[in-house]
């Protein structure tokens, strides 16, 4: 098995997975009904990309895990998401905010994959990149918006920008097995993934008239398994019943 | 033209099936028969989102996932639609929300039940969607023009609800014995809260005639129940659940199944406000407005300082 | 609810397939056009009906009057000959 491809695969996957997850508890509870609607098709475009990744990760792997057992029956640790996706939703503009940051981020990465050496993950990523050009087109006018809008929601919108500023740098975190992977053409150098990122983020915040944090520290070890207290809380409620009634099937 | 003239003409058309249009001369108290109806429909469809909406996260798989979420983004959907048809009565949709935060408006009784496991979300997409339908599709017949094309809509997109939620419950059936039971314990939570929504007995229902007069109403409340006991009741047997009813019979000279009577105090308690989860769907509803509002303040500045950037441009 | 807080209603248009026109499906509430645009998509195309998408303010759209109606469209009921089958041509003609 090509180790390197499995752990890229997990991270990718389990990016989409967690966030998925963290947008569909909007579900029924949106801003207005058109917006609610808006964020669960964000949902839906996610959790189907976990389970197009994971299986493909499962296959990768060779030991006869699907999706669901990834998804279901792996521990915290094993978990490998960055840090940013697993924030709790807070208001609608952190939500946005963590949307926008992440989008920003998976837009130029999945361009660049559809051009891996790995044709199945050239596949995923050209599905996977229409989805994401709409949903950076959707937060990034929502971060306008909010951010040049009221001074209330200007407000809000700086505080989200500021709480999550210190996960955006484990975004393009980089292991000998991003290292390895890039040196076969199967995915892209993180550094480009950066340079557009900060262009997107710097031409969009802008915009929403919004500063960018000067703190620069950051946290993140999610991609090395280490998480946040709320991955453990998003996994008591996901795995709840795979683990609750272990071997059933639904 | 005088009023009894313009009446005259306005249930001919009716008798006609010609649909009315909003423009279109009618009744006040056709009007305001529909807003109510068409309001409480379309807060059916919202409150209906969270009774399902609790187990979005907790659901066993990816693709239950997905079809969980897929479905209760339609009853936001569909609640839309239906609010957009109450609009074109001359209400403003965001007043018609209102009179349900503040306890005026009603909607289906049914969400105020607890969704307590998994199998519930089989029944409720098996029963309470399969209800639903019995009701929506002569609505779709309905005489005011708007409301019968969302119902068309909403016709089409909810078949695959029920179908999800008998796929459900089939698959628990035939599971381990803890996933029977959770099943048959869902099937004899939600059968008589069902049942209850076609609405009181024909002999207490008081809008009924005028409704069906005006064709916003084709099947009374009762026929719409044996419809729905005659389409259910052999699709329980068939998984092998017990519907939790000692009455349930089939006649074979009427062709018809026989139930048991309803417990119609326990109807009236939970649409007047004393059902399990009536506060919890409310406050609910009103936090995501609430929560909301600063946003859609926030979008309507900003787009009045870019309509003024455009002015001047 | 506040007045600044309330988005206008907009008509949505949606064309099912290239070369098909644009048909009413709904309404929707939306701050600005490109939410107006954003949210049909997401309200009337979920399963795949659209390849294309119109909004309208709703209070631009004008509309005939119903009480009109007879003096508007009768008229035209009375002129058969625009209709090809108004017409008598011998059996036998083809590609007529």
């Amino acid at each position: 098995m090509n180790q390197n491809l499995y752990k890229y695969l997990i991270r990718l996957g389990d990016d989409s997975l967690i966030i998925g997850h963290r947008l569909s508890e909007w579900c029924g509870h949106g801003p207005i009904l058109e917006e609610d609607i808006a964020l669960t098709n964000f949902a839906l475009d996610f959790i189907g990309q976990a389970q197009s990744i994971l299986e493909y990760a499962g296959k990768v792997e060779g030991a006869g895990r699907d999706a669901d057992d990834l998804a279901y029956l792996r521990y915290e640790h094993d978990f490998r998401n960055a840090l940013l996706v697993e924030q709790p939703n807070g208001d609608f503009a952190l939500t946005m905010m963590r949307q926008f940051l992440f989008d920003a981020f998976r837009k130029p990465l999945f361009e660049a994959l559809t051009k891996s050496s790995d044709e199945q993950v050239a596949a995923i990523a050209e599905k996977s990149l229409k989805e994401t050009k709409y949903h950076l087109k959707h937060s990034s006018e929502w971060i306008i918006r909010l951010g040049d809008g009221t001074e209330e929601s200007h407000k809000r919108t700086q505080d989200a920008l500021d709480t999550l500023w210190r996960y955006t740098d484990e975004l393009f975190y980089e292991d000998e097995t991003d290292k390895a992977l890039e040196a076969a053409g199967i995915i892209p150098s993180i550094s480009k993934i950066k340079e557009e990122w900060e262009k997107t983020v710097n031409n969009v915040l802008t915009e929403a008239t919004l500063t960018l944090p000067t703190n620069g520290w950051s946290y993140g070890k999610g991609r090395a398994g280490l998480h946040s207290e709320n991955l453990g809380y998003i996994l008591a409620e996901m795995q709840y019943l795979q683990r609750a009634y272990p071997g059933a099937k639904w | 033209m005088s009023n009894e003239e313009l009446e005259r003409q306005f249930q001919e058309k009716i008798d006609n099936e010609i649909k009315i249009e909003p423009r279109d001369w009618m009744p006040d108290a056709y009007r305001n028969l529909l807003i109510r109806q068409i309001s409480q429909h379309a807060h059916s469809e919202t409150v209906g989102m969270l009774p399902e909406g609790n187990w979005i996260t907790r659901a066993p798989s990816l693709r239950r996932k997905q079809i969980l979420l897929a479905k209760v983004q339609d009853e936001a959907g569909h609640g839309l639609y239906l609010y957009s048809a109450c609009e074109t009565l001359g209400v403003d949709r965001e007043d018609t929300i209102d009179d349900l935060h503040s306890g005026k408006a009603k909607y289906s009784s049914i969400f105020n039940y607890p969704a307590l496991t998994w199998a519930d979300m089989g029944a409720i997409g098996w029963l309470v969607d399969g209800a639903a339908i019995m009701n929506q599709i002569p609505l779709s017949r309905c005489s005011y023009g708007p409301y019968a094309r969302s119902m068309v809509r909403i016709c089409k997109e909810e078949s695959f609800h029920q179908r999800q939620g008998y796929e459900i419950m089939t698959h628990l059936a035939n599971g381990t014995p803890e996933q029977k039971a959770m099943a048959q314990d869902a099937l004899n939570r939600f059968w008589w809260p069902a049942m209850m929504m076609f609405g009181p007995s024909d002999n207490d229902s008081k809008h009924s005639a005028q409704s069906m007069k005006w064709k916003i109403k084709r099947f009374t409340n009762d026929e719409l129940r044996q419809q729905f006991v005659d389409a259910t009741a052999p699709q329980a047997e068939l998984i092998g659940l017990k519907v939790p009813d000692a009455d349930l019979k089939f006649n074979e000279s009427t062709g018809h199944y026989e139930y048991g009577e309803m417990n119609w105090d326990e109807f009236w308690q939970v649409v007047n406000g004393n059902g399990p989860c009536n506060k919890e769907r409310l406050d609910a509803r009103r936090k995501a407005k609430e929560d909301g509002m600063w946003v859609r303040e926030a979008a309507a500045a900003y787009a009045k300082k870019q309509e003024k950037k455009e002015k001047r441009a | 609810m506040s007045e600044n807080a309330n988005w206008p209603l907009w008509e949505v248009f949606i064309s099912s397939k290239a070369g098909m026109s644009h048909k009413h499906a709904g309404s929707l509430r939306a701050a600005d056009a490109k939410m107006a645009i954003e949210n049909a998509r997401d309200v009337y195309t979920r399963r795949s009906e659209g390849t294309s998408i119109w909004v309208v303010k709703t209070n631009e759209v004008f509309a005939s009057d119903p009480n009109d109606a007879d003096a508007f469209f009768d008229p035209a009921n009375t002129k058969a000959y625009r209709h090809p089958t108004f017409y008598v041509i011998p059996d036998g003609v083809k590609n007529m």
